[in-house]
């Protein structure tokens, strides 16, 4: 059961939301939708279960063209940014409501139920009504609906936006858990870079209705396509900075030279702009090769266990993604490290012309 | 904890006591005066007792009036509702058109209720009055001065024709805060048309049907201008309602004590059957919760 999306459009009153998007999402993938708000990702979902028919391009599934099949005679399922269950109905009723309208027998739903039920730990409320539930509850059963009926393709809309940060933790694993054992399709639209990478399996960028880049998610994350995508991947975003291999040298805005490295070498001089990752960029060297910058800083944000840095020279503005939690004055100076050897180089356009090889973590 | 006691902070709702007093307090309590005295003028009164409250409830056209009260309210409640909630339905949820119909459904609110009465006064005539004269052109004996059938009728009519559209506007606006992800969700449950209404749009409705419902309940338990304007009460006593039986018996008649007495039976009445309605439906609800618990 694959699903080909054929160079998709769609237009409403002269407004573009999708833009020539081609993709094909293979069965028993997890695919997630990455890019911001207005980037397309629910466009693109609506596209994909029928909600909305393309102005343009073809939808292909199981081999059958399904372009202008209304959403009520395909096979799919989707989970909300909001918590959508029937309000007057139990949970367990919820759950089985896509069951009775399909007038499956009553045992089997029953017993489908129930399981669903008990796998995302929900069993113990399905008498209740919705709205008795915290909103952990109210989007298990949500998904409970969307998982009970085997549909074809599953999507999820950013569905842990209104969860809190454990909560959103302990369901990327369940999920991912469900899917597994599945051969359907799995599509998760999604804002965050780092939710992208905690679920896995595939990634498409999307951008301006635009797809970017698709791939297996940790190779569209350590091989971006162009700035664009290295971008959109990245949070905070790539560092990107102009600079110009000559010789032996590279030199950033004219002023911060550094030794050319071996795999830099190969490019031809000229003009670039490098990207440096923000986690990459560290307090202390971490290799012998790494160059010191004198920073001041702007900004120092704290979240969890994590410390984001935004800091500037006479030259650039950097961001700085720092382990630990690490406090700063704002104006301070702060000596930071490059890492020569992880630097990204894109062309005049914007497309990737090296990409560092010793990468090691995220 | 040190709590400190400031006993001081009571003054502050003196200003509300006192407008209470004035507006709701000493009015109710001259009419209980009233009610329990037989007054001639200002320095001859007796002491009645129940004596007014007893006549009143065995006067049988006052029970007649009470009977004619309820069926007139739960006639044009079981009218307005479903109507009100089927035009809330089939509105234009977005651009111009929705503009346009809310502001054409508006119309009959805006309009006093004498003015009302004075519209479908006219507009029933059958000499010059549309309806009236049409009714008569198609052959039907149309006359609501003469047939109480046709007074009641119109009556009702009026009245769905000028409340319906608090019942449509608000759930239109209970409607409207329903997100867009509930009805995409159900096509893709594949729910029919009828299930939506059933399972979504209903629940989502039920806080401003209890509200609309109470509302309408209680004005038109005091329906008094547009009746009186329209027919006067008549033919016979057959459209006077209970205000107006009031009012003929305290200010035509001068009766002061029954009507006193009268008046806060009236109040009870509706006090009552509103607090009824009110606890049924939060007991349900409450029900439904319990169920589940």
């Amino acid at each position: 059961m694959s699903l080909i999306l054929e160079d998709l459009h769609r237009v409403v009153g002269g407004e573009t939301y999708i833009e020539g998007i081609s993709l094909e999402l293979e069965p028993g993938s997890f695919n997630v939708l990455l890019g911001r708000t207005l980037s397309g990702k629910t466009s693109l979902m609506r596209l994909m279960a029928g909600l909305d028919s393309p102005t343009q391009g073809r939808v292909i599934m199981h081999g059958r063209d399904v372009t202008g099949v209304s959403v009520r005679k395909r096979n799919v399922s989707m989970v909300y940014q909001q918590f959508i269950n029937y309000p007057g109905l139990t949970v367990y009723d919820n759950i089985a409501s896509p069951l009775k309208l399909a007038k499956v027998s009553c045992g089997e739903i029953d017993r489908r139920v129930r399981e669903i039920a008990e796998m995302l730990h929900i069993d113990p409320f399905l008498d209740r009504l919705p709205l008795e539930l915290s909103g952990g509850q109210q989007q298990r059963t949500a998904m409970g609906r969307a998982l009970v009926k085997d549909a074809d393709i599953v999507l999820f809309d950013e569905p842990l936006v209104n969860l809190d940060y454990k909560l959103r933790e302990e369901f990327r694993e369940e999920l991912r858990a469900v899917f597994s054992e599945r051969n359907c399709i799995a599509v998760y639209a999604t804002t965050e870079p780092a939710e992208a990478l905690a679920l896995g399996g595939n990634t498409a960028v999307l951008h301006e209705g635009r797809l970017l880049q698709y791939g297996r998610t940790e190779e569209v994350y350590h091989r971006p396509r162009d700035i664009l995508s290295a971008e959109m991947f990245s949070e905070p975003p790539i560092n990107i900075l102009r600079g110009i291999i000559s010789g032996s040298e590279v030199t950033f805005d004219s002023r911060l030279h550094f030794p050319i490295k071996e795999d830099l070498r190969s490019l031809p001089p000229g003009e670039y702009r490098f990207g440096v990752r923000a986690s990459h960029i560290s307090l202390s060297p971490r290799a012998e090769d790494d160059i010191a910058v004198q920073m001041s800083v702007d900004l120092a944000e704290i979240s969890g266990s994590e410390t984001f840095l935004h800091v500037h020279n006479e030259l650039f503005h950097l961001a700085v993604h720092l382990a630990g939690v690490h406090d700063f004055k704002v104006g301070a100076p702060v000596t930071l490290y490059f890492p020569t050897h992880k630097i990204y180089a894109f062309d005049r356009h914007g497309a990737v012309v090296h990409i560092p090889t010793h990468l090691g973590g995220l | 904890m040190n709590k400190v006691q400031n006993n001081r902070a009571w003054w502050l709702i003196l200003p509300m006591l006192l407008l209470v007093a004035f507006s709701a307090i000493i009015p109710l309590m001259t009419v209980v005066n009233y009610s329990v005295q037989d007054v001639f003028d200002a320095n001859t009164r007796f002491f009645t007792g129940t004596e007014w409250f007893k006549e009143m409830l065995n006067d049988p056209a006052l029970q007649a009036a009470v009977l004619r009260q309820f069926a007139f309210s739960l006639t044009v409640l079981a009218i307005e509702v479903p109507l009100g909630i089927g035009i809330a339905l089939i509105m234009p949820k977005r651009g111009w058109q929705a503009s346009a119909v809310l502001i054409l459904v508006t119309m009959p609110l805006l309009i006093p209720w004498n003015v009302v009465g004075s519209i479908w006064q006219i507009f029933t005539r059958g000499d010059i009055g549309l309806m009236g004269w049409s009714l008569r052109e198609l052959g039907y004996g149309y006359n609501i001065t003469a047939s109480p059938v046709d007074a009641w009728a119109t009556i009702i009519l009026m009245d769905v024709w000028h409340w319906t559209p608090l019942i449509a506007l608000l759930c239109y606006s209970g409607l409207r805060s329903i997100p867009d992800a509930y009805y995409q969700a159900a096509r893709i449950d594949r729910a029919s048309q009828w299930a939506v209404f059933r399972h979504i749009q209903l629940p989502k409705l039920t806080n401003v049907l209890v509200i609309g419902v109470l509302l309408r309940f209680m004005h038109s338990f005091m329906i008094y201008a547009e009746p009186f304007v329209l027919t006067g009460g008549g033919p016979g006593s057959s459209t006077t309602f209970l205000s107006q039986s009031l009012t003929t018996m305290a200010i035509g008649q001068q009766d002061l004590g029954p009507s006193a007495a009268f008046s806060l039976i009236y109040f009870l009445i509706i006090l009552l059957v509103s607090w009824v309605f009110y606890t049924a439906i939060m007991n349900m609800q409450k029900d439904k919760k319990q169920e589940g618990a």
